[in-house]
């Protein structure tokens, strides 16, 4: 299986690397970790003429603490990010949510910015960055912008993102100290895309939910923030019939495909399972 | 389409080939460089047979292009052996403990093992199966590839060998 022919691009520098994206236009695709790009490529699903492989651009990798927020370069692998004691102190789901990522191979090369940029209903990320209140910069020849991961996903593989930018970095407030989290994802092995997943933060106050985030992977074209699940449970200590309801509501807006991973009910079912999952084991969690 | 110079330094020494940005760098090791021994399994990023070890990380050299590599440090199963030609600590177990049937997936065994013992010398069994969980074998059902891993461990921390009452 090899690819077709395509041109290669290593650019320096972010202003290099966008210019030569919007001067070549359509036929052009930046090359992040290239671990869902490259199999594409190799399957002739996707046959790029020219590659801008963003591994030489200078700043585009790191964690940094600003002021109230964590920001991460988008070629920050996902090795990275589990070697990263910062983010295993702050955003502990990240680092759960890193280890379901496929393999200990694809996370030395897969990075968070092509995770959440790529727009796969599949990638795990983005909808732990919706239930984070995470902000991507998007960076193009006009200059930059800010946009919320809750507002970035239109479709399968539709993004925000205009022809010729980049996304170069994610900003994540500091979810409050004390927080209970969960990334509860059934696959069928390693290395597969979720059944179906959920993603929990909140906090507890008195034993009752004060307040909570739920997201799901996989169970839409776009990935879901839960709201009316979420809604359902603060105030409750989590019993048994509010998380039901929690489940009820969260599997009213899910749309999953039928495909080699079951039927639509099934992969409905298996989410509410997830939701009811994530919150109580985040429940557990919380300070 | 125009080729491109790359060199790099794979098992010590300093190569230098034409390739097409297309090549993948399994192809480049293994057809420019002769070095056969790292496989071709499913050449869609699941099996690990080509895994290699790349300035410090293990990657599958079937979902890299060599263009990609240009000034890396590559070790492939042909670098592993110890200098004076005797096999490794990982060679040896995966030799003593009937790690392998076939063979066909033993190098990127070998080489995602080697990698995961540097970062964490002391493996749980739990660790070492996740850690090779991008590698698969169709033989032998696992256990006595992570029983070599044990034994490569132990030989490196000048521990003693015990295999786990099955």
């Amino acid at each position: 299986m090899i690819p077709g022919p395509f041109s290669y691009h290593r650019p320096a520098t972010l202003a290099e690397a966008v210019n030569l994206l919007s001067t070549l236009g359509d036929e052009a695709r930046p090359l992040a970790g290239g671990h869902s790009l490259v199999p594409m490529m190799k399957l002739r699903l996707a046959s790029p003429e020219h590659l801008v492989d963003l591994h030489g651009v200078a700043g585009l990798k790191g964690i940094q603490r600003r002021g109230d927020k964590i920001v991460i370069g988008a070629m920050t692998t996902q090795h990275e990010l589990l070697a990263s004691d910062d983010i295993g102190k702050s955003l502990p789901i990240l680092h759960e949510t890193a280890l379901l990522i496929a393999d200990p191979q694809v996370r030395y090369r897969g990075t968070i910015g092509g995770n959440v940029a790529n727009g796969d209903p599949g990638n795990d990320m983005p909808a732990l960055m919706m239930v984070l209140s995470a902000s991507y910069r998007l960076e193009g020849k006009s200059g930059a912008r800010e946009v919320a991961a809750n507002e970035f996903y239109q479709g399968a593989y539709f993004t925000a993102l205009e022809p010729g930018e980049l996304l170069t970095s994610i900003s994540i407030p500091l979810p409050a100290a004390g927080h209970g989290y969960a990334y509860e994802k059934l696959k069928r092995k390693v290395g597969d895309y979720a059944t179906a997943a959920a993603a929990v933060v909140l906090t507890m106050a008195g034993g009752k939910v004060a307040t909570c985030k739920i997201g799901l992977t996989n169970l839409s074209e776009t990935p879901l923030l839960a709201e009316d699940a979420a809604k359902a449970v603060i105030g409750t200590s989590l019993d048994p019939a509010t998380l039901k309801q929690a489940a009820a509501a969260a599997e009213a807006i899910m749309s999953p495909a039928a495909d080699a991973r079951g039927p639509v009910e099934y992969r409905k079912h298996i989410g509410g399972i997830m939701v009811t999952r994530a919150l109580q084991r985040a429940a557990g969690r919380a300070g | 389409m125009a080729k491109t110079h790359v060199t790099m330094k794979v098992n010590g020494v300093e190569v230098e080939g034409l390739v097409e940005p297309r090549t993948l760098l399994v192809h480049f090791i293994r057809e420019n460089l002769s070095l056969t021994g790292t496989h071709i399994g499913c050449e869609t990023t699941h099996c690990g047979a080509c895994t290699v070890d790349i300035d410090g990380m293990s990657v599958k050299s079937c979902t890299m292009f060599a263009v990609q590599a240009q000034g890396s440090e590559i070790m492939t199963i042909e670098g592993v052996a110890n200098a004076d030609g005797s096999l490794s600590a990982l060679q040896e177990g995966f030799r003593m403990t009937h790690g392998l049937q076939c063979g066909f997936c033993t190098p990127g065994m070998i080489l995602r093992a080697q990698r995961l013992l540097k970062e964490n010398p002391r493996p749980s069994e739990e660790e070492i199966r996740m850690g090779i969980s991008g590698n698969f074998c169709r033989c032998t059902g696992y256990q006595n590839i992570v029983k070599a891993i044990q034994y490569a461990a132990a030989k490196i921390n000048g521990d003693e060998f015990k295999e786990a009452a099955e």
